[in-house]
């Protein structure tokens, strides 16, 4: 398992860190919170993203993608975390990709990877439906009924979802979980945007007897338990490139700010209280980047250890960038609570983004599981 | 067929033929650790026939040059040779501060005669060298260090006191650092010498740990005398090569005990249980859990920064890095097993027992410089914090 990244890698790292950093900024993401962006995103500006092979990383060249994989997902995922970047990269270019290249038929692989890939398309995953992350007891129930299928239930963080032209619902059946494509205006399906601490995109979704042909099912039907867990690890190893990135950048900002910062008649940088807690932070951020290059990897590899890798690498990186964004706003002090400054958005952000498919307490009962104990 | 190839059909058949049996199955205790030196005593034949074989061959050295007696292998060479090494479950023939410290600095700061007098002989096994770095007064402030050397025209004369001087009763030579300009600046007066252990003058005495025996000494100088030529590189830069030996020991000792250690969670369920497939404890599970994540991240880590090393940018200051974190995650290990212990783990079970190694870790993030420098290092070298 190669932790290095090589030349292509860098390349690749560059580039986004400089497209996002120019054209999606956090003023960006602040002027969308500000003026209530209908849309939580700039459309034109994923459309740029798609030409620049961001939608279709995931997405194979013979449907229309660039394929280039896991790491480069997570590295623009990375400068997307640094930058605060709004847009439905994780969505749709990594869960909505991830599940139909895995699972999807040849009809729905060659009806929607192009259109993802091209930007055309936003796809949700509708997954979680309670207050935590939760996907091994779903109560989303699909029955059988006539040619298809009837979905009942009720979902929430589901990314995107107010502007999703596809959804993929995750849905008990008979004999398992199985995902559905289900069209955001079907009959029965009540899509409700919700207003977030980070200004992204999530919804409520409200399944009410919608339904669906056996052709929208994506996979086998009671198959989709393994496809799930595949697009959660690629959502939670992508989320944990986005965590990295928005807490180095928090990191930077802080250590910034006391290397300014006057009190006392010197900076405050010179405290070896701020300083020891500097370097400690520093020592796990360095850590947390080789978990979330070790969780990339297994993926690329398709490691058999990519279960445990990833969940160990998730808790990892969550409780270190929730320190870093905790230390952020206590080194930053009264202007730290300001909104004026970008340290508060940082703590924002990762609040949600560690939440996302499993906190550190989730993973950690996950990997408890799989050592026995 | 590659000339690498050649080599490793060759490196094969050599340590078939020339490594003993006995010493193909694991160490059982520190004795099968041989240091090699005056005074060795070679715990088996076998061990006394791998040391001489491996010496004569310059493997204990793998890439050091071959005019000093080393194996002079590419470092591609060298890692077959040990890959060969590990498939046969080979020993280490020599454990040795020569190797891992001295012989560094003399390849790098030596001049020719000092690399052609000592050489040769910490690559045989035949003299053990230890450290003289710290002293009472200078610990963590390493470069406030006091053991007087002057010059007395054909020789200096050394006075002083060093501590923590590891193996000082069992060593030969000692590389000590001394103050040859007590006017200077205090990182500009020292100097690195070279010394017998059994010049006149020179006493070593154990010290007792809250673990027990301890290879720590501390070693007294009482008009010692030292030939001019045994100053390696410049009089009063002795500093730098105490800088480069410094890094170079956190290296080695953050990456102690990684491979060979058992997880944790393995032995806290065999000392506390489980019910119902849990860990009988709920809280040490969790903690147990947080430490076996760190404990894998940070092996991660160690591999990363290593492959990055290797690929030309140097580790530098993130040896600090690692050090820190590293010593700080095993004494957490110990802990959490002296936790699940209980009252069991509470009783002396001799040295090498548990209490002991969990005693003992307190040390990890003393000796090789304390957490606390290691903090300071990161704030002043890689986050370049004013002032620090």
């Amino acid at each position: 398992m190669a932790l290095i990244l090589n030349e292509d890698e860098k390349m690749l790292r560059d580039a986004a860190g400089g497209f996002v950093a120019d054209k999606a900024p956090v003023k960006a993401l602040r002027s969308l919170r500000d003026n209530k962006d209908e849309t939580g995103f700039d459309r034109a500006l994923w459309s740029e993203m798609a030409d620049m092979g961001f939608a279709g990383v995931l997405i194979g060249e013979d449907n229309g993608g660039v394929g280039m994989g896991f790491v480069a997902a997570g590295l623009i995922a990375e400068q997307m975390g640094r930058n605060l970047t709004a847009s439905p990269f994780l969505s749709t270019a990594v869960l909505a990709a991830t599940a139909l290249g895995k699972a999807g038929s040849a009809a729905q692989k060659s009806e929607w990877l192009g259109k993802i890939a091209s930007g055309d398309t936003i796809m949700a995953l509708a997954v979680d439906e309670g207050r935590k992350h939760n996907p091994n007891s779903l109560e989303t129930s699909a029955e059988r009924s006539g040619n298809g299928f009837k979905l009942n239930g009720a979902k929430s963080m589901v990314i995107d979802g107010h502007v999703a032209d596809q959804f993929i619902v995750a849905a008990k059946t008979s004999g398992g979980t199985t995902l559905f494509l289900v069209d955001p205006k079907s009959q029965g399906l009540t899509t409700t945007r919700t207003d977030m601490i980070d200004a992204r995109n999530a919804a409520k979704l409200v399944l009410d007897n919608v339904e669906v042909t056996s052709d929208a099912v994506i996979g086998e039907v009671d198959g989709g338990g393994e496809v799930l867990s595949h697009v959660l690890n690629a959502g939670r190893a992508v989320v944990g490139a986005e965590l990295v990135g928005a807490s180095s950048k928090a990191f930077e900002d802080t250590t910034d700010y006391i290397r300014e910062r006057k009190q006392f008649g010197t900076e405050i940088g010179r405290f070896q209280a701020l300083q020891h807690r500097s370097s400690h932070l520093y020592t796990e951020l360095e850590i947390a980047r080789s978990a979330m290059l070790s969780a990339l990897s297994a993926l690329d590899e398709q490691s058999p250890d990519s279960d445990l890798v990833i969940a160990m690498a998730k808790a990892k990186i969550g409780s270190v960038a929730k320190l870093a964004s905790q230390e952020g706003v206590q080194m930053h002090g009264g202007v730290g609570m300001t909104d004026e400054y970008d340290i508060g958005l940082y703590m924002k952000r990762i609040r949600v983004a560690q939440e996302l498919f499993g906190d550190a307490h989730y993973h950690m009962e996950q990997i408890a599981k799989a050592k026995g104990i | 067929m590659s000339d690498l190839d050649t080599f490793k059909t060759e490196t094969r058949a050599w340590l078939e033929a020339n490594c003993p049996a006995e010493m193909r199955t694991p160490m059982t205790s520190d004795h099968d650790i041989c240091w090699g030196g005056r005074n060795y005593k070679p715990s088996s034949e076998a061990q006394k026939l791998w040391l001489e074989r491996m010496g004569a061959k310059g493997w204990t050295t793998p890439t050091w040059p071959k005019e000093y007696g080393g194996g002079g292998l590419s470092k591609a060479e060298a890692k077959i040779l040990a890959k060969e090494m590990a498939r046969i479950n080979a020993r280490s023939p020599l454990s040795s501060f020569g190797i891992w410290m001295l012989g560094p600095a003399l390849l790098k700061f030596g001049n020719e005669a000092q690399k052609r007098e000592h050489l040769p002989p910490i690559i045989r096994g035949e003299i053990r060298w230890c450290q003289g770095y710290s002293e009472p007064s200078a610990g963590s402030d390493l470069a406030a260090l006091a053991t007087k050397c002057e010059d007395k025209g054909d020789h200096f004369l050394v006075n002083g006191q060093k501590v923590w001087t590891s193996y000082a009763d069992e060593a030969d030579w000692i590389f000590c650092l001394v103050r040859t300009d007590p006017k200077a600046k205090k990182h500009d007066g020292i100097s690195f010498v070279l010394f017998d252990m059994e010049t006149p003058g020179v006493e070593a005495k154990p010290i007792k740990l809250i673990s027990g025996k301890s290879p720590f000494c501390e070693t007294f100088f009482e008009d010692v005398k030292v030939r001019k030529d045994q100053l390696v590189g410049e009089l009063n830069k002795g500093w730098t090569i105490a800088k480069y030996l410094l890094t170079h020991e956190r290296e080695m000792i953050s990456g102690q005990g990684q491979e060979v250690a058992r997880p944790i969670s393995e032995v806290t369920a065999g000392l506390v249980g489980l019910e119902d497939g849990k860990l009988a404890d709920p809280m040490l599970r969790t903690k147990v859990i947080e430490a076996e994540i760190d404990d894998w991240a940070f092996a991660q880590t160690i591999r990363r920064k290593l492959g990055e090393a290797k690929a030309g940018a140097s580790l530098g200051a993130d040896s600090s890095m690692l050090k820190y974190y590293g010593t700080e995650l095993n004494k957490r290990r110990y802990e959490l097993m002296m936790d699940a212990g209980g009252y069991d783990s509470l009783e002396w079970g001799g040295e090498g027992g548990m209490a002991s190694m969990w005693l003992r870790t307190k040390g990890n993030s003393i000796e090789g410089g304390t957490t606390e420098v290691q903090l300071n290092i990161i704030s002043k070298h890689i986050l370049k914090l004013p002032g620090s």
